[in-house]
């Protein structure tokens, strides 16, 4: 862990140098043929290699629709496993293209770190889990228990605030990785274990038994997840925050993986707009016309992407809730391709 | 045709010249600050550079970060530390965990080390093979599994607090750690602590008096009953007057842990007792090598005067082992403090784990936070070089060498 990051901070102060100068983000990844993508080490439903080596998830799932916009190849990405602390540092560094890793937005991330979010792929709030053997029904319960979680994260900060505001006592024992974590919690060092409610489910799954464990009410903390790209490319930005709007677009439309083609052949002009038969909004992003397509061919649309890899059609069997589209009681929204 | 001889040059300049010339001379100068000149030109640029494209970034720079508020806890503090101190605090409570790891791991591995090495020396053979057998396994795997096999082995023989072993009803073992009493200052503490200082300082000049009658006079004087009393006795005696110096303060188990009282966390002991087992295998090699270096003259002369085996170690053979073992054991002490950072795996807050680690991905300033660690740990290493230097060369001098 040391060395990575050891490894990440010489090559951010040396890189730098390099840095500032080549904001071409789009004409490297060409030139490299390969979109360079930092996911986390394993969580399953948002990114996690499968017994082949594939990585599946909704964060790999956007790494994927960037590189099928751009190579119409959603092949063409080379998934990069950071852990939390190491993520940032990658991203500056320019060992990474875009940051895809379950990342909580907040205000001190967006200005300090010299990177931009692009936008919100899920939205996340912090939750704790416990045996159920301990017979506890909610957080406010928790006064003096041993608190598991992972360092480098919004989440440490959150479960400081919340058991300092409720005038609990709790110890913490923060691990370097998530697979360290969830296993410090299965082998009884501490009552609780607290990460994005999400991961709370995808670690479930990686227990002995997941039944015998349960996920309190309680969610103690907004968490905003999305990609990153650094500063000072405006153009790599507009890319990756416009590949998640034509992920939610394509779902308000309708359009789907299957049915991409014969949507496109629609005298819809909105249809029309959207999937590039007309105005050449591709090109001004600097992709080509059909760039929605090649998108939507990749991964399908936002709701295919959530369902496939975190929603009913997945182990973790995630309601839509609060990330369903707007116009379904969700918040999922994208500003109109026109 | 002057027969005149040649003035010698001045002396100053001649000095210099040899100091940074050599034997090329005055070119050799020129070529030193032109290479001087370079590199510092070459340290500019990359500073200047990085500065200037952390700025263009937005990246902040600085240590102003270090006064900001934390936000985190940490659950092993030396200083009282909360989640509304400073960077700069965490940074220390960092330095004292590892800092701790480090001595109570050097303190058990030399004496771990020491051990094995006198079993492997030993004509016992079944100990000498088990001597073997430790220093062959321990040291062939790497101290980073060694640390997650400790953990997890502790880890997994314990039970939760509410099934906690308890030692006497005072003290409890869990998979939360070790809860002891906590001693409580009383009225009496300050009196007692400074009758127990004289003591200590008392018993210390009476062993240099003794060992000086022993060598200059050749007078054995029995110092043990005087030492005795002044440690126990003494303080004792204070007790008796003033009355109990502390009291303890006795753990209790409350909903989830224990409330009151002292612990030891499970991290640090699995921490300390894989460096010091991982790192005893190679001191115990080192001394080995250290005692096989002198003659064995010195032992058979040894027994030959009518000293027992380990009187002879003891007083002959070690001291004069002392000096190869010196310099190898000062690596054995640095590595055991660097591995010390590998802590992170177990969730030890130690200062790369709470400070390279959780701080710098709060604040994003890798270059600082990361040169701020080097800087510790380059000085860690340098201070016990220092000490372990100032102690090899007060053993060879001992030995008129």
């Amino acid at each position: 862990m040391k060395r990575v990051t050891l490894a990440l901070t010489l090559a951010l102060a040396a890189g730098l140098t390099a840095q500032a100068a080549d904001a071409q983000t789009l004409k490297t990844v060409k030139d490299r043929g390969m979109l360079s993508c930092g996911v986390s080490q394993g969580l399953p439903g948002f990114s996690s290699p499968d017994d082949k080596g594939n990585w599946t998830g909704l964060d790999v799932d956007v790494c994927r629709a960037i590189a099928g916009a751009i190579f119409n190849d959603p092949t063409k990405v080379k998934y990069v496993p950071l852990s939390a602390k190491d993520r940032f540092t990658a991203l500056q560094s320019g060992e990474v293209d875009v940051l895809s890793r379950n990342t909580t937005w907040t205000i001190s991330r967006d200005t300090s770190l010299g990177a931009n979010f692009t936008g919100v792929t899920y939205y996340d709030g912090q939750g704790f889990m416990v045996k159920k053997s301990l017979k506890v029904n909610s957080a406010l319960e928790l006064n003096s228990a041993s608190v598991c979680v992972q360092t480098g994260t919004t989440t440490e900060q959150n479960l400081a605030d919340y058991f300092k505001a409720n005038n609990m006592k709790y110890e913490v024992i923060a691990f370097g990785t998530n697979d360290e974590t969830v296993k410090a919690y299965e082998a009884g060092r501490c009552d609780v274990f607290t990460t994005d409610q999400s991961g709370l489910y995808a670690n479930r799954l990686k227990l002995a038994n997941p039944g015998d464990h349960m996920v309190l009410p309680e969610i103690i903390s907004k968490e905003p997840l999305g990609p990153m790209v650094r500063h000072g490319d405006d153009q790599w930005f507009d890319i990756v925050k416009w590949t998640l709007f034509a992920l939610i677009t394509t779902e308000e439309l309708g359009v789907t993986a299957k049915n991409v083609d014969e949507k496109a052949k629609l005298e819809n002009p909105e249809l029309k707009r959207v999937l590039g038969t007309d105005g050449n909004f591709g090109e001004q992003l600097g992709l080509t016309k059909d760039w929605v397509v090649r998108i939507v061919k990749a991964v399908g649309n936002y709701g295919e992407v959530f369902d496939r890899n975190v929603g009913a059609g997945s182990p973790l069997a995630i309601n839509r809730g609060l990330n369903n589209l707007w116009n379904k009681g969700g918040l999922q929204y994208a500003p109109p391709i026109r | 045709m002057s027969t005149e001889a040649r003035k010698p040059p001045p002396q100053i300049a001649l000095k210099i010249r040899r100091v940074l010339g050599g034997k090329t001379g005055w070119n050799g100068i020129a070529v030193q600050f032109a290479f001087a000149a370079v590199l510092g030109w070459i340290a500019y640029e990359i500073v200047s550079n990085a500065r200037a494209n952390l700025e263009n970034q937005h990246i902040a720079a600085g240590f102003g970060f270090l006064g900001n508020n934390a936000g985190f806890d940490v659950n092993q503090t030396l200083i009282s530390y909360t989640g509304s101190d400073t960077f700069l605090r965490v940074f220390l409570v960092g330095l004292l965990n590892t800092l701790v790891v480090s001595v109570v791991g050097i303190v058990f591995a030399t004496v771990i080390g020491f051990i094995v090495a006198l079993c492997r020396l030993s004509p016992n053979w079944l100990l000498s093979r088990v001597g073997e057998i430790y220093v062959e396994i321990i040291r062939n795997l790497p101290v980073l599994f060694q640390i997650l096999f400790w953990y997890l082995a502790v880890l997994a023989a314990l039970p939760n607090p509410r099934q906690s072993i308890s030692l006497l009803g005072i003290a409890f073992v869990s998979n939360r750690g070790l809860v002891i009493p906590r001693p409580i200052g009383e009225s009496g503490f300050e009196v007692f602590v400074a009758v127990l200082a004289l003591g200590i300082v008392a018993s210390l000049a009476l062993r240099i008096y003794a060992r000086r009658a022993l060598f200059q006079r050749g007078q054995m004087i029995r110092i043990w009953p005087y030492v005795l009393g002044l440690l126990f006795g003494l303080p004792l005696v204070t007790m008796l007057v003033s009355g109990l110096p502390f009291t303890f303060e006795l753990p209790q188990l409350k909903g989830f842990n224990f409330a009151g009282g002292s612990r030891i966390i499970p991290e640090f002991v699995a921490l300390t007792l894989a460096l010091s087992t991982y790192t005893a295998a190679f001191i115990a090699e080192i001394v080995r090598a250290g005692i096989l270096s002198v003659h064995s003259g010195q032992m058979e002369a040894g027994s030959s005067l009518g000293l027992s085996r380990g009187t002879t170690l003891r007083l002959v053979v070690v001291p004069q082992a002392m000096r190869v073992i010196v310099p190898p054991l000062t690596n054995q002490y640095l590595n055991l403090t660097k591995n010390s950072s590998l802590a992170v795996a177990i969730g030890y807050p130690d200062l790369v784990s709470v400070f390279a680690g959780t701080s710098l991905s709060q604040t994003g300033q890798a270059i600082e936070i990361i040169a701020m660690t080097m800087g510790v740990y380059l000085l860690i290493s340098l201070i016990t070089s220092a000490v372990m230097s100032v102690y090899g060369w007060r053993v060879s001098r001992s030995l008129g060498a």
